[in-house]
């Protein structure tokens, strides 16, 4: 961080957050109250699931990866945790559960992976469909809580309160924190160099001495453990669980990364950049909901879009690197 | 003179269908370097690797400083105090050059990095070396020289007393090959054991105390260098007399003068990249270009081919004009191009030898015409005979093989396309001595039979050997062209120095 110099690596990034910042300030200048504190804060509210589900998978990304069981398992943590509390168990003990399944099926797919040598796309697929499934099994449709820990603790007690009207919900409370310690284990810890050494190539990796095999069924568990936590604080968001929600999931997840300056074949991107890429996406979203006459598909248009232009840039730098 | 440090004995490493390494017996002394001489294929690599714990050893037992070691991986033969270098560049390119050094063993407190800890030591470990570059800077950036010493720098900033270097100049120009030489003389003056491997025989004899020779997985014998002469040596490596050897060296001139030219170029050039220049290739002619790493040698084929895309001056073909603007129109025309780099450019690693080697020809068929079995595996016999590929089957994966032997595949994956015009970037580096003369008939033959042959190399000599002409390429331009009489190495040193020969002719 000593010099400014612009990195053909850090390109990207800049990119992303001039792209947010422009369409931030276009909105505020396009609509009234776009501009207000509600807006911003429920802009992390609400893509909080996806932002931390996005984390998870740029860690995979980052390795040379690739993980597509995210939104099942995000759907399916939900369905667990509403399904645990329906039978009696405190939430607490609901959400740690749901964790260390999110986790463990994390680890299972990175065994398969790393000791199998499967491709992870393949491993991922069979995983979404399994995970997908699981929900289904658990409970068939969508199940809401009603507990007191969720309807007073953790919408009332835990969100920050900002005005007497407005307050930071637990959830953005979440998502923040996630890309703060994400951060830290990205850049400051032996594992997340690691996994950045794997991704940009594996075979040297190894006769450097890194652990290949630890390394990257770590990061497998890592995304599955996110996954969960975005199920965990879906079910805040929504105060309820949904087998059959949040498909697709992992796509927007890999758009935000890829957006956020991740590059798709690994050993490049940045942490913070993926929240960037999610709060584009959220950006996008909201101007279309003021704008009011537009589809909502509208987002995914522009995001498409977006895609494509992030897409070849990067490729411009990597080409004009040669 | 001082006891071995590492006492290898018995080394045995058996992969299917082949014995890598026999019995071999290796012994490294403190403040010596230790040349690792033979064929490719010989068993050099396999013997640092079963070393090294990369490949686990089937017999055979090492005693380094009095104790026995079992590494089952690089980073345990690190800590025992083996270090090494392997033959692939083994770094990882997107991280910083401070990374590359430390990564593995960087300093942390409550487990966060200190990255000031560690830019502080990679400078270190490079001024060590004497070498200075700006630690922060992303690897790729770097030129494979300077990757080269940062793999060094990397290598020696751990208390090992052993380091290993696996065909370390096989990618460096003659100066970058003295900066390293400098740092590995400093290294061994310390006290260092080195290991070193090489195809260039100048090299081993400007570096190495003592040699061990391996030939077929077997140990031929340990010698002191200055007790060897240079023919001994080839003659060790080969399995051959020394009359033989004497044999190879021996060039045939052309059997005809050069015929038409088939391709001839005017202003053609490519904006930071090559300036404008004329050049014409002739039939049954091989066209030497000369030139130091970066003069643009390279960056001339990759035009010629249509790799890069010419925005200046016109091509001729056999007298016609053309547009050679793709490699797909230059195959179609004929034109073949080994690439300088193999190991990224052209290895398929995950298929056989027989499918890399036919690769080419299949692309040129189109894919709705495949060659039938019978004869991909005619072609596939005869180029393993005639490039001698050593390969336990034409079924082996390429990356199984040696690094010399899969850059005779690609070789021949692109003779097998019967070319016009053959573009050969660097085609003997990495390659045995032997397998380099059966390169060079090959090419006379090659060129006696009508074929137009451009050849980059950087070793002068060879170039001289080999060429009927020869064009200077320096600071991206041509400034020379030798012909005749004025072709010899002093020419060519002298053009790529002053850019003028006695007798500039184009
Ligand atoms: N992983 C492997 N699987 C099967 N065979 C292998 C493998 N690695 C090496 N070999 C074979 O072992 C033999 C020795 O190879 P090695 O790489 O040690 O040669 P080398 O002396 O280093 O040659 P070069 O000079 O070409 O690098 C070769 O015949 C090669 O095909
Ligand atoms: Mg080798």
């Amino acid at each position: 961080m000593k010099k400014l110099r612009l990195s053909p690596q850090t390109i990207p990034m800049v990119a992303s957050v001039a792209v947010l910042i422009v369409l931030y300030v276009g909105g505020c200048l396009a609509f009234d109250n776009f501009g207000s504190l509600r807006v911003l804060i429920n802009l992390f509210g609400d893509n909080a699931f996806l932002g931390v589900a996005a984390i998870g998978i740029t860690f995979v990304i980052l390795s040379g990866g690739i993980d597509l069981s995210v939104g099942a398992v995000v759907a399916l943590t939900s369905i667990l945790i509403a399904g645990l509390i329906g039978h009696g168990l405190h939430p607490l003990a609901a959400i740690a559960v749901s964790l260390a399944f999110g986790a463990a099926f994390g680890a299972l797919m990175g065994t398969l992976i790393q000791v199998f040598e499967l491709p992870p796309f393949l491993v991922t697929l069979g995983g979404m469909f399994l995970a997908r499934g699981l929900g289904f099994v658990v409970h068939p449709e969508s199940l809401s809580i009603d507990h007191p820990f969720y309807g007073d603790f953790v919408s009332q007690t835990l969100s920050l309160p900002v005005t007497r009207k407005l307050s930071i919900p637990f959830t953005a409370v979440c998502l923040v924190a996630v890309v703060i310690g994400a951060t830290m284990l990205a850049r400051w810890s032996r594992f997340g160099r690691n996994v950045r050494a794997i991704g940009s190539s594996e075979a040297s990796a190894r006769l450097m001495g890194v652990p290949i095999a630890r390394t990257k069924i770590l990061v497998y568990t890592l995304a599955g453990a996110l996954s969960a936590l975005g199920g965990v604080v879906a079910t805040f968001y929504m105060q309820s669980g949904n087998p059959a929600s949040f498909v697709g999931l992992e796509l927007d997840a890999i758009a935000a990364a890829v957006i956020g300056g991740t590059l798709l074949r690994g050993g490049v991107g940045f942490i913070p950049g993926t929240l960037v890429g999610v709060l584009i996406l959220g950006v996008i979203q909201t101007l279309i909901i003021f704008q009011g006459t537009l589809n909502s598909w509208w987002t995914r248009i522009a995001v498409g879009g977006l895609l494509f232009v992030f897409i070849l840039l990067q490729q411009l730098i990597t080409r004009r690197k040669k | 003179m001082s006891e071995p440090i590492l006492s290898c004995r018995g080394l045995t490493k058996r992969f299917p269908g082949v014995v890598a390494l026999d019995g071999v017996d290796f012994f490294a002394r403190p403040g010596e370097v230790h040349a690792l001489m033979g064929e490719n294929g010989a068993g050099k690599s396999t013997l640092i690797k079963a070393l090294t714990g990369v490949h686990p050893r089937d017999a055979g037992e090492a005693v380094l400083a009095g104790k026995s070691i079992h590494p089952r991986s690089p980073r345990e033969a690190e800590a025992a105090g083996i270090s090494t270098v392997y033959q692939e560049v083994n770094l990882i390119p997107d991280l910083s050059v401070a990374e590359n050094i430390c990564l593995g063993r960087q300093e942390t407190t409550l487990g966060f990095i200190r990255w000031g800890a560690i830019r502080e030591r990679a400078s270190a470990a490079l001024a060590r070396l004497g070498v200075a570059v700006d630690v922060d800077k992303t690897l790729s950036d770097c030129s494979i020289a300077i990757q080269q010493l940062v793999a060094i720098a990397r290598a020696t900033d751990i208390s090992a007393r052993v380091l290993i270097l696996d065909e370390p100049t096989s990618s460096l120009d003659d100066s970058e090959v003295e900066e390293l030489f400098t740092v590995v003389r400093r290294l061994r003056d310390e006290g260092w054991a080195i290991i070193f491997v090489s195809h260039f025989l100048d090299q081993v004899y400007a570096l190495a105390d003592r040699i061990t020779v391996l030939r077929n997985g077997k140990l031929v014998g340990e010698f002191l260098a200055a007790e060897l002469p240079r023919l001994q040596l080839v003659a060790h490596m080969m399995g051959r007399s020394i009359n033989e050897v004497e044999a190879l060296q021996h060039r045939e001139p052309p059997a005809r003068p050069a015929g038409e030219p088939l391709v001839s170029v005017r202003g053609f050039g490519r904006r930071a990249s090559v300036r404008p220049l004329d050049l014409e290739v002739r039939r049954g002619e091989v066209l030497g270009l000369a030139g130091l790493l970066g003069s643009g040698r390279t960056e001339v084929a990759r035009l010629l081919f249509g790799l890069d895309r010419a925005d200046s001056g016109e091509m001729h073909v056999e007298g016609k004009p053309a547009a050679m603007r793709s490699p797909q129109a230059s195959l179609r025309a004929r034109f073949a191009l080994t690439p300088e780099d193999r190991k990224s450019q052209a290895i398929l690693p995950n298929l056989t030898v027989r499918e890399n080697l036919i690769i080419a020809l299949q692309a040129r068929r189109g894919i709705w015409r495949k060659i039938p079995r019978q004869e991909q595996d005619r072609l596939v016999s005869q180029f393993t005979r005639a490039l001698g590929i050593k390969t336990s089957s034409p079924e082996q994966l390429i990356r199984n093989l040696s690094g010399g032997n899969q850059q005779k595949v690609i070789l021949a994956r692109w003779l097998a396309t019967e070319p016009r015009l053959l573009l050969l970037d660097e085609p003997t580096r990495g390659i045995d001595v032997g397998a380099q003369a059966d390169i060079e008939r090959l090419l006379a033959k090659l060129r006696d039979e009508g074929l137009a042959i451009i050849f980059i190399c950087a070793d002068t000599a060879e170039l001289a050997r080999n060429s009927q002409r020869i064009a200077v390429m320096r600071d991206r331009a041509k400034v020379a062209e030798l012909t005749g009489a004025d072709l010899n190495e002093q020419a060519i040193m002298r053009a790529i120095a002053h850019g003028d020969a006695s007798h500039p002719s184009s």
